[in-house]
């Protein structure tokens, strides 16, 4: 399996790997401070998540109730616009769009982030495993890991939530969550193996510090930032997954639920009645993921050694 | 009228947010036709950065170059690009010290050589690929015209350099720059490439100017030595002079901390104490004071110029030899 | 270079072992098994056991590999629930209209991609390098399916100058040869179905081609970087060539390699991405199929094409070795 597109896929990971090290927070924070684009990342993903934590108390309607001001007025080919009280107007359901919007930024929030949260902890057990003991335990993983990677990763998702006879949330969560198990393990454990051979674990190893004091205490903190790195990426590349599941209808089969991806996956039909109920959450999407990637990628510049001067 | 005449050239590096650095302060010197000439030093004193500006090979952006560099009468530092490109690969050519990292890894070494020909010299793919044969041979590489299809990674490091001094001397240039040529050598190669590089500039009547931190390349090899320190050239001589006395005592500490098979068992070698970091600017002072053995308080004071001396140009304050009484 | 060839084709044979277990273990863990998911709301404890005997799922695991690897090799790959038809004929029908659409798709992203990643090399760090970077970075944001109905909403929906969805009109009287709507026009000599099948592939392969276009323009914005202040770089300026033989010979040539990885990488995205503009644009082509058949858990159908999916991901992937290998002459020597 180690060809040429696998390796350049694989060396994307090392590279970001091989990135950690000590007491460099400060440097990358300092180095970050001063780019527009880290900063416009940082206030997107800061204003997301007030957005998400506080909207069911900033909505000003339910967003689970149908009100019959809207649903009186759902025609075929109309669908309520702004009215009093309703800022937005009408969604296909007769449930108070504005409301939905917010609200949807905490579902939005609470898939990407499980998401990344159930890739990051797998993966990372797998990685650290790998990385920690080594030998056969850590080829057969890796080899296991490199074949998840060679897999597309919206096909991968598709495969996964497919294996669901009815989608609920965790459909969409579990599925997007596999795509990135492999990317984390295999960064945990670039970046262990990157640790193992620098100074100061090898010094703790000639001290007779025990080894799961060195992993623990040594080996896994300096592997953070690569980690964060990645997972901040990986938050983007979640909600659009989820999204793109959404609209092929692998998704929550609640369509209820206000969550910018089911919301824009399932007003697809509703172009030309009311192009708003697309748009909106597809707006809010890509604007959230492109706050993400540019946290992410100004992150992993800030971390990579090649930029250090 | 010399071949290349040099005359207070100055290079300052100019990056935002960063102290302007001046590489290279004002130094003149001239190369005759034919003559080799060398620029000794240590990494950092600006011997490198004056190559790349009489080449006109400075980085476009963040380096300027002040003063002239007049090669056969005409300033090449007022020429544009066009007419630059003109004269480097023809009348100018280079030699640089990484022979891998120096040729294209994706293109035949055959093409690399006939590439220049074909530019300067108006041949055709065909007659190119004969006289890169011919090339090739002569700069000792075996089985040219095998080696014409092959790639760098399969020559070795000697063969490498072999090709890029064949691509330097294609078009038989008047003036040939090797910048370290040997230091990413083997040992036993090494010798090999100096005696090929000086049997090609003597046949060829190219004028050599090269830049080495090792004197024991300007022995084998240099005419005309210009020993430079930080930016500045604090002492030049004909090599008979510099090695028989050497006035500076930059130069002198250079030619003590060589090891030498023939001194006697237990005498120490005589480094020169710290490193360029410990430079002061000229401006007001010596730059290499902090690090000379002869240091007066004076030369921490007062800048000194390049004046004549015993044939040559020196800039110090207090030469070796003036001071061997009050030494001893 | 033959026996590279061959040594790369022997090479992805256990690639190819290995995603036929996945795709064989995938099928175990349907919800019900591959009988449930036949007999759907019919099944009854009686019927799946009868069917499980009838597909030999109560055979030992091994020897249902075995058949299920002799059935595949042997071309048999069922027939669809939805259609009853042959999954292999289906899946026929259907290869044409997504390769065409891929390789439209990539041919753009790479017509704009290289140029535009190399423009921005050159004028690293100002204007048209950030603009360049941004727009980049909001291409990734962007989800595949989004950008195509926006492109349909505007430009089909709205302005009325591009056909919505399809391949080719349906009054067209088109005669079709190869199954590629563009080539059989230029074979037939009818070139108004030609420029019809055009017309139709413009949105759709824009919308897909945004994500490899936005992924080249950065590879080769990076390669060029790195390859500019190579040292080669600086002996073909000592040689006094003109700019274009040093950008074209020196610069591309060395900065294509990693472009072209990534372009073989892009492959796979195509192959998902198509899932997603065939729907919005109601073109029946795998992708197609794919949805379809995940709305109505066709597993034959699935099964077939994900297997194909990574054949064709394998047959990509020794192109792109191969080209490498052309271009990079220290690869064909290891």
């Amino acid at each position: 399996m180690t060809t040429n597109l696998l390796r350049r896929k694989k060396d994307r990971i090392d590279d970001l790997a091989a990135s950690g090290g000590t007491s460099l927070a400060a440097d990358a924070f300092k180095r970050m401070s001063r780019s527009p684009i880290a900063i416009i990342g940082a206030v997107i993903t800061v204003l997301f998540v007030l957005l998400a934590i506080l909207s069911p108390f900033l909505a000003p309607k339910s967003p689970y109730i149908p009100y019959d001001e809207l649903k009186n007025n759902l025609r075929p080919d109309s669908i309520p616009g702004p009215m009093p009280g309703f800022i937005l107007g009408s969604d296909q359901n007769g449930y108070d769009f504005f409301s939905r919007l917010l609200v949807g930024s905490q579902q939005t929030l609470i898939v990407g982030v499980v998401a990344t949260l159930i890739g990051v902890a797998v993966g990372m057990l797998i990685g650290g495993l790998a990385g920690a003991v080594g030998g056969w335990v850590d080829a057969l993983l890796m080899r296991f890991t490199d074949i998840l990677l060679a897999i597309p990763s919206l096909l991968l998702a598709i495969s996964i939530a497919a294996l669901f006879s009815h989608g609920t949330q965790w459909t969409v969560i579990i599925a997007v969550a596999v795509v990135s198990v492999p990317i984390f393990a295999r960064l945990l454990r670039g970046a262990m193996l990157a640790q193992r051979s620098s100074d100061h674990v090898l010094a703790a190893t000639a001290l007779g510090v025990r080894r799961t004091t060195i992993v623990f205490r040594h080996m896994l903190p300096n592997s953070v930032g690569p980690v964060i790195v990645q997972a901040t990426l990986t938050l983007a590349t979640s909600i659009i997954d989820a999204a793109a599941l959404s609209f092929l209808g692998l998704g929550d089969s609640d369509w209820t639920r206000a969550e910018w991806g089911l919301m824009l996956g399932k007003s697809q039909g509703l172009l030309d009645v009311k192009p708003e109920l697309a748009f909106y959450p597809a707006i809010a999407i890509i604007i959230v993921a492109l706050g993400f990637t540019l946290l992410g990628e100004s992150l992993r510049e800030a971390l990579d050694p090649k930029n250090r001067r | 009228m010399a071949l290349l005449e040099v005359r207070d050239l100055s290079v300052t590096f100019k990056r935002k947010g960063i102290r302007p650095f001046t590489a290279v302060d004002r130094i003149s010197f001239d190369v005759e036709p034919g003559r080799t000439v060398g620029l000794v030093g240590e990494s950092g004193s600006g011997k490198s950065v004056t190559a790349l500006a009489i080449m006109g090979l400075l980085p476009k952006r963040g380096a300027e170059a002040q003063g002239s560099v007049r090669f056969e009468g005409t300033d090449l530092l007022t020429l544009s690009d066009k007419q630059l490109r003109d004269k480097r690969g023809r009348d100018l050519g280079m030699v640089f010290q990484d022979p891998l990292s120096s040729l294209n890894p994706v293109i035949p070494i055959g093409l690399q050589i006939t590439e220049v020909l074909e530019r300067h010299r108006g041949m055709s793919r065909k007659q190119a690929s004969v006289e890169a044969k011919d090339l090739l041979g002569r700069v000792g590489i075996p089985d040219p015209s095998r080696r014409l299809s092959e790639y760098p990674h399969q020559l070795s490091g000697g063969m490498r350099q072999r090709a890029l001094i064949a691509i330097a001397l294609a078009c038989k240039p008047r003036l040939l720059i090797a910048d370290e040529p040997t230091t990413a050598l083997d040992v036993t190669i090494q010798a090999q490439i100096l005696a090929l590089l000086q049997e090609l500039v003597r046949e060829t009547g190219t004028a050599l100017i090269m830049i080495t931190h090792d004197l024991g390349v300007v022995a084998g090899l240099c005419d005309e030595v210009n020993v430079m320190y930080g930016g500045r050239v604090v002492e030049r001589a004909e090599r008979h002079a510099l090695f028989a006395a050497a006035r500076h005592p930059y130069t002198h500490g250079l030619l003590e901390s060589i090891p030498r098979l023939d001194a006697p068992r237990g005498e120490k070698l005589l480094p020169i104490k710290g490193s360029v970091a410990d430079n002061i600017p000229w401006e007001h002072a010596c730059a290499f004071a902090p690090r000379c053995p002869n240091a007066l308080d004076r030369c921490r004071e007062v800048m000194p110029e390049l004046v004549p001396d015993n044939g040559g140009m020196l800039r110090c304050h207090n030469p070796v030899g003036a001071m061997q009484g009050v030494r001893a | 270079m033959l026996r590279f060839i061959v040594r790369r084709l022997l090479q992805a044979v256990p690639t190819l072992l290995v995603l036929s277990i996945l795709v064989f273990a995938w099928l175990r863990l349907l919800p019900g098994g591959p009988a449930g998911a036949l007999l759907g709301d019919k099944a009854t404890p009686q019927k799946l056991a009868d069917l499980n005997h009838v597909l030999g799922l109560d055979q030992p695991i091994f020897v249902q590999y075995g058949k299920f690897l002799g059935r595949i090799l042997s071309g048999d790959f069922g027939a669809s629930l939805i259609s009853g038809d042959s999954v292999l004929a289906e899946v026929g029908r259907a290869f044409p209209a997504t390769i065409e659409l891929a390789v439209f798709a990539l041919v753009l992203a790479i017509a704009f991609g290289i140029p535009l990643g190399y423009a921005a090399a050159r004028f690293h760090g100002r204007l048209i390098d950030n603009a360049t970077v941004l727009t980049t970075l909001i291409g990734v944001a962007v989800p595949v399916f989004f950008f195509g109905v926006l492109l349909k909403y505007i430009f089909a929906q709205k302005l009325g100058i591009l056909p919505p969805s399809g391949r080719q009109d349906v009054t067209i009287d088109a005669t079709h040869i190869t199954g590629f709507f563009t080539l059989d026009g230029l074979l037939t000599g009818e070139f108004d179905a030609f420029w019809d099948a055009v017309k139709h592939l413009i949105l759709p392969a824009i919308a897909l081609a945004s994500i490899p276009f936005a992924v080249i323009v950065r590879i080769t914005r990076a390669s060029v970087l790195d390859v500019q202040s190579e040292d080669f770089v600086r002996t073909a300026e000592s040689k006094g060539l003109t700019t274009p033989v040093i950008r074209r010979r020196h610069i591309l040539r060395n900065a294509l390699l990693p472009v072209s990885t990534t372009i073989g990488l892009q492959t796979g995205l195509l192959l998902a991405g198509a899932v997603l503009t065939e729907k919005v644009f109601n073109i029946p082509g795998l992708g197609y199929l794919l949805a379809q058949g995940i709305e109505r858990r066709d597993y034959p159908r699935l099964q077939a094409l994900l297997l194909l999916a990574a054949l064709v991901y394998v047959i990509v992937n020794l192109l792109v070795d191969v080209s490498y290998a052309i271009i990079d002459p220290r690869v064909r020597v290891r």
